[in-house]
């Protein structure tokens, strides 16, 4: 009894450690996406709530949205449009188990864990097309068949350019992958990281990059939510606590993807002095650091570009992402074989 | 038979955009039918911002008081309507207006002229998704603004011109700050066209999308940048001079097709870029050439009754070509005004270059004949 409650707690704790660090994350994101939106356009982003730069906007907006009157269309299906923006959810957090956060955390230590990372996001599709089904609404319909689209294609590059660093670590799991990156040997003074070590990764980063912002969809892929065309999206019909939700899983996703980023390419909780700042809790901070840079990078972009169109979307992922990725893919076993 | 209108029936959508919608820019609504992403036909639906204009035109009995309404139909724009407006009456008094009138009516126009496309162009990239510019557009139009609302105290409705004359004269920094505006300015379209204009994606989305030939264009009686992106040299403040646009040197810049097909979305887009271009030009020249001494109030006559008769007048304003047909009957208010709108023109226009586009493409398409919906209400 005593060892089944120990487990128990155990798994709380290893589900608590995600969690905790998704919801810092997102009060901190919304806040820092909305100052950088700022700075990029040239004016102050919030600062007024909570004095310090306006630091306490997510909270109060997050208050806001936990009043808000929960409203279900007349003739969506209930439970669907219930259940939609919590499985979005879940399948992002879920996928964080296997994420090594530094060289001494990591909630489960599988063998297939970017298998499993990549099985369980999957299920994103589903909730996508859950909510635009369910709103009983022909925007949230077009959403949602545009983000079935879009995910389900956007699955490959993902995979083919995350199956390019698999062949050089020959590891699924992401403990294994990172320590593989340990030292600074690369030229002499440049750290391990797979992105160092075999020229053809950096293309694979370039496709890992392009495939993620519509994983994820954010701008210029941002086509199931496209405010300009179809209003929200799958997200029309909800709001309050529910949108909040999908807000919640859109950021998770980001965090998720540009923490898997920088474990496959650069060298995830590695220290890029060698051992100079290294050690678990230096690990947990270069291992966030280089994931909020590439979250950095998705805003900046949301705030620089234009949206592409479904076609385009299209075209860019059958004809230009996926042969070239798999001919990288290629490549980056010969060199591997090679050298 | 039946059977067939059936199946027709499970593979189209009519979906309603607007009059609540992000990208409609004011409350239009398109009654559009899907097929899949495609758009089979378009009906717009319009009269939501209705404010019988041309009635209230009628009924007030005097000439000075129709010019606020003036302003309330291209609310973005409405010193340019106000110019048309008392261009008309002046035509049917038949009087002189003085020079340094002309002088400040053809520089405010400008101004707002570029006010104007600045909302355009913003508010066009914001339908294709592009934030940031918009609101680059935003901080420079806010300096237009600011200007017009130094001189005549308002920001958007201005009721400022008069029958021969103005409501007021400019302030006293007005020439400097105008100058400081067209010397800030000319580096920030550049940013512009960095920004936006030549984007990979920005070029994608409007090239080739929402063709305009220009024998439609003619057809339905388009104008202003609708008709010149089209490639058709055309432009009243050339083609018919009114005020004194006759003195000034500037180009007409027309769509050339660069980059996909003559008359797609992006050459109507580029020629309001360059137009504002010329603008500054223009406001240049009239600063240069603005008196220094003079009342703009001497020319305004104590009362408006002009002889029995009609009139049509037409002014370039940034949408196109706006045209007051005035009809009096002696007494101190119009018999009838009836304003020829473009953007309603244009607005007519949409069923027939939409057909077969994807809706992100209708989306582009309304964005780039950039209607306003006051305008075409009236």
């Amino acid at each position: 009894m005593a060892e089944i409650l120990g487990n128990i707690t155990i798994s709380l704790v290893h589900v608590a450690i995600p969690l905790t660090i998704i919801l810092l994350f997102a009060l901190v994101a919304i806040w820092g996406e909305r100052k950088i939106a700022g700075f990029i356009q040239d004016r102050l982003g919030p600062y007024r709530v909570g004095g310090w730069h306006g630091w306490a906007q997510s909270i109060a907006d997050l208050l806001k949205l936990l009043q808000k009157e929960d409203i279900i269309p007349k003739d969506a299906n209930r439970f669907l449009f219930k259940f939609a923006p919590f499985m979005m959810f879940t399948a992002s957090f879920a996928a964080f188990a296997v994420i090594p956060f530094s060289s001494a955390y990591i909630g489960s230590m599988i063998n297939i864990g970017v298998f499993y990372l990549l099985a369980v996001t999957s299920i994103l599709t589903l909730s996508v097309i859950m909510a635009g089904w369910a709103s009983n609404n022909k925007w949230s319909l077009l959403g949602g068949m545009r983000g079935a689209a879009q995910l389900i294609s956007y699955e490959v590059p993902t995979i083919a350019s995350v199956l390019m660093v698999i062949v050089v670590s020959g590891s699924l799991n992401l403990m294994t992958v990172t320590e593989m990156q340990s030292g600074n040997d690369v030229l002499g003074f440049l750290p391990n990281w797979f992105i160092f070590q075999n020229p053809f990764l950096i293309i694979g980063f370039v496709i890992f990059f392009i495939s993620i912002l519509a994983e994820s969809h954010r701008v210029p892929f941002d086509l199931p939510e496209s405010e300009s065309e179809l209003v929200a999206g799958y997200q029309t019909e909800y709001s309050g606590m529910r949108w909040a939700m999908f807000m919640l899983a859109e950021y998770a996703d980001m965090l998720l993807l540009s923490l898997l980023g920088a474990t496959l390419f650069f060298g995830g909780w590695n220290s890029p002095f060698g051992d100079f700042m290294a050690g678990p809790v230096w690990g947990f901070f270069w291992f966030m650091l280089k994931g909020l840079l590439l979250v950095f990078v998705m805003m900046w972009i949301r705030w620089t570009l234009p949206r592409y169109r479904v076609d385009h979307l299209m075209h860019i992922c059958w004809n230009v992402l996926i042969p070239l990725a798999f001919v990288n893919l290629v490549l980056v076993a010969l060199w591997e074989v090679i050298f | 038979m039946e059977q067939v209108i059936n199946e027709i029936d499970k593979r189209q959508m009519v979906i309603n955009m607007g009059p609540q919608h992000p990208s409609t820019h004011g409350v239009l609504r398109l009654e559009v039918v899907l097929e899949g992403e495609i758009v089979n036909e378009v009906r717009p639906n319009i009269g939501y911002l209705h404010r019988c204009f041309e009635k209230y035109a009628e009924e007030v009995g005097d000439y000075s008081k129709v010019i606020p309404y003036t302003d309330r139909m291209d609310y973005v724009s409405a010193m340019n309507q106000e110019h048309g407006y008392v261009v008309a009456v002046e035509r049917m008094l038949e009087i002189e207006v003085p020079e340094r009138v002309e002088y400040i009516r053809v520089i405010v126009a400008e101004l707002q002229r570029i006010a104007s496309h600045l909302l355009g162009i913003g508010a066009f990239g914001l339908d294709l998704g592009a934030f940031t510019p918009f609101l680059y557009c935003f901080i420079e139009r806010e300096k237009v603004l600011d200007i017009f609302e130094k001189t005549t105290g308002a920001r958007l409705l201005y009721n400022y011109m008069a029958p021969g004359g103005l409501m007021r004269d400019v302030h006293e920094d007005f020439k400097s700050d105008t100058a400081e505006f067209v010397k800030t300015f000319r580096p920030k379209i550049k940013e512009l066209n960095d920004l936006l204009s030549y984007n990979k994606i920005f070029i994608d989305r409007t090239a080739n999308v929402g063709v305009l030939p220009v024998k439609v264009a003619l057809n339905y009686g388009a104008s202003g940048p609708v008709l010149r992106g089209s490639g058709m040299e055309w432009d009243l403040r050339k083609n018919d001079p009114y005020s004194i646009y006759d003195r000034f040197d500037f180009e007409i810049p027309v769509g050339k097709g660069e980059l996909g097909t003559l008359g797609d979305c992006w050459d109507r887009y580029i020629v309001r870029v360059r137009e504002m271009e010329q603008s500054l030009r223009i406001i240049e020249q009239a600063l240069d050439g603005l008196p220094e001494e003079g009342d703009v109030f001497e020319g305004i006559p104590k009362r408006v009754r002009p002889k029995a008769g009609e009139i049509y007048t037409r002014t370039e304003t940034p949408r196109g070509e706006l045209g007051y047909y005035i009809i009096s009957d002696k007494s101190g208010g119009p018999f009838r005004v009836k304003a020829r709108a473009p953007s309603f023109v244009h607005l007519s226009l949409l069923p027939s270059i939409s057909k077969g586009a994807m809706i992100a493409d209708l989306v582009a398409i309304v964005g780039s004949i950039d209607i306003v919906l006051g305008e075409v209400d009236r």
